[in-house]
């Protein structure tokens, strides 16, 4: 069985974003999730160097040194965008005022721990950015991440080993395979990728998944 | 008549002395006052803790000062980066020690110590290794670490105008930590690419009140540094 690509996960997830919704993208995946925009749909997305109204990329070569994304690229100001400093910017983070955060994912835990900073290699040299910031403070936080990985192994799991961004953080997550909301009871399954098959995500997964809930109409 | 102007970048840095704590600007490149830190490391001084987001690139500006091994201490909240094995050697080696800090949580006490709040609570990082040994107390039910402001001797920023009297304003993403550790330094420097006269900046549009600024020197045409490291620039 085959999930979802890259782009069709962003995509996936950015249906589910509510129109008029102010969002940060972590680097990686999450930073598809521009290119679906909803039709009717209208998302302002903050960028915590000093941006809101992040645009796309400029053409290659172009655009300016100082408008640069948090992944340190070149970006563009849509109209209606503001410039501010880096309190000011993780006041909108840490006091709420941020809709959604999309983040990725070393692993994610049945409670909603999250790890994705570290993997605690003793040669790495420890780089956590706004991470923990962004997972203590943004309204929901939803992880955009392949389920398992490159070795196959779970990235949804019983308990994080890595070192933890935050604790029972994460609201929601979209994999290749499915889409799972983190609830007091565990992972609850909400949808999974079209050809996919409950037992084949219960296999990939570290922990208890409980099957989609049969919804009375 | 007051004029904060100064001759050259050297004079702005001449007073820097071993062992200062120095707050630099910038978010990657954006916003780096290269030309006052490679005033700084022709100026020589040594032993120094140097805050910023990150660590440099290549090997000019915040790299190359602490490729010279100026910098005994950095406290960043993310110092890797593509293109640079500077600092990664020099932590390796025990030579540079890391302070570690969460980016809203390095803004947030850039802003108090300047602002005269020694410390205060914030919930980023509760419960992990960065949250380790730090006092913590439950408010209203939720966790919260204790973490202190921080204040510094010399602030070296970037601008994009200033005027006489130090008020400055920045281009675009450029502005990032550079209000806040303006407000943080004793002595605050900033490298501006065009000075005016007191008067010819609108009050309603300043971002850097010039109470915070102490000295400004013209740099009209500041090196970008992508490009110095794209041509493999190194400084000295």
């Amino acid at each position: 069985m085959t999930g979802l690509t890259r782009d069709e996960m962003a995509n996936r997830l950015a249906q589910d974003i509510p129109n008029g919704s102010y969002v940060n993208l972590g680097i990686g995946i999450p930073e598809l999730v521009t290119k679906f925009v909803p039709i009717d749909c209208e998302f302002i997305y903050h960028t915590e160097n000093g941006l809101l109204g992040m645009g796309p990329s400029p053409e290659e070569g172009g655009g300016d040194p100082e408008l640069i994304n948090a992944g340190k690229r070149r970006v563009t100001a849509l109209p209606g965008a503001a410039y501010f400093h880096h309190a000011d910017s993780f006041s909108m983070i840490r006091g709420g005022h941020l809709d959604l955060c999309v983040l990725g994912a070393l692993q994610v835990s049945k409670n909603g721990d999250l790890a994705n900073w570290s993997t605690g290699a003793p040669d790495a040299i420890p780089a956590v950015g706004g991470a923990m910031d962004l997972v203590a403070g943004v309204k929901s936080i939803y992880v955009l991440t392949q389920h398992c990985t490159k070795h196959g192994e779970p990235k949804l799991v019983e308990t994080c080993t890595y070192p933890l961004t935050g604790l029972n953080v994460v609201n929601r997550i979209y994999t290749d395979l499915a889409v799972i909301d983190v609830t007091t009871d565990g992972f609850q399954l909400v949808e999974l990728s079209p050809g996919i098959e409950f037992e084949y995500v219960q296999e990939r997964t570290g922990a208890q998944l409980l099957p989609i809930l049969e919804t009375t109409e | 008549m007051i004029n904060k102007r100064v001759a050259s970048a050297a004079d702005a840095v001449a007073d820097v002395f071993d062992g200062a704590t120095i707050m630099i600007g910038g978010f990657g490149e954006a916003g780096s006052p290269i030309e006052l830190i490679h005033a700084l490391i022709d100026q020589g001084a040594t032993n120094l803790t140097v805050i910023n987001n990150n660590t440099g690139s290549g090997e000019v500006g915040l790299a190359a000062l602490i490729k010279a091994k100026r910098v005994t201490k950095m406290i960043c909240s993310y110092p890797r980066t593509a293109n640079s094995t500077v600092f990664p050697e020099l932590y390796r080696s025990g030579e540079t020690e890391l302070e570690l800090v969460p980016q809203g949580t390095l803004a947030e006490r850039i802003r108090a110590g300047g602002s005269g709040i020694p410390a205060f609570y914030t919930p980023t990082a509760y419960g992990t290794p960065l949250g380790e040994g730090k006092e913590s107390r439950n408010i209203n039910g939720r966790d919260y670490l204790l973490e202190y402001g921080l204040t510094a001797d010399f602030a070296l920023i970037k601008g994009l105008t200033a005027d006489e009297h130090g008020n400055v304003i920045y281009n675009k993403t450029a502005r990032n930590f550079a209000p806040i550790m303006a407000m943080a330094g004793k002595v605050t420097v900033v490298q501006a690419k065009s000075i005016v006269s007191a008067g010819k900046m609108n009050p309603e549009t300043i971002i850097t009140p010039g109470i915070f600024v102490q000295r400004i020197v013209k740099v009209s045409e500041p090196a970008i540094e992508s490009t110095l490291v794209a041509s493999g620039v190194t400084y000295p």
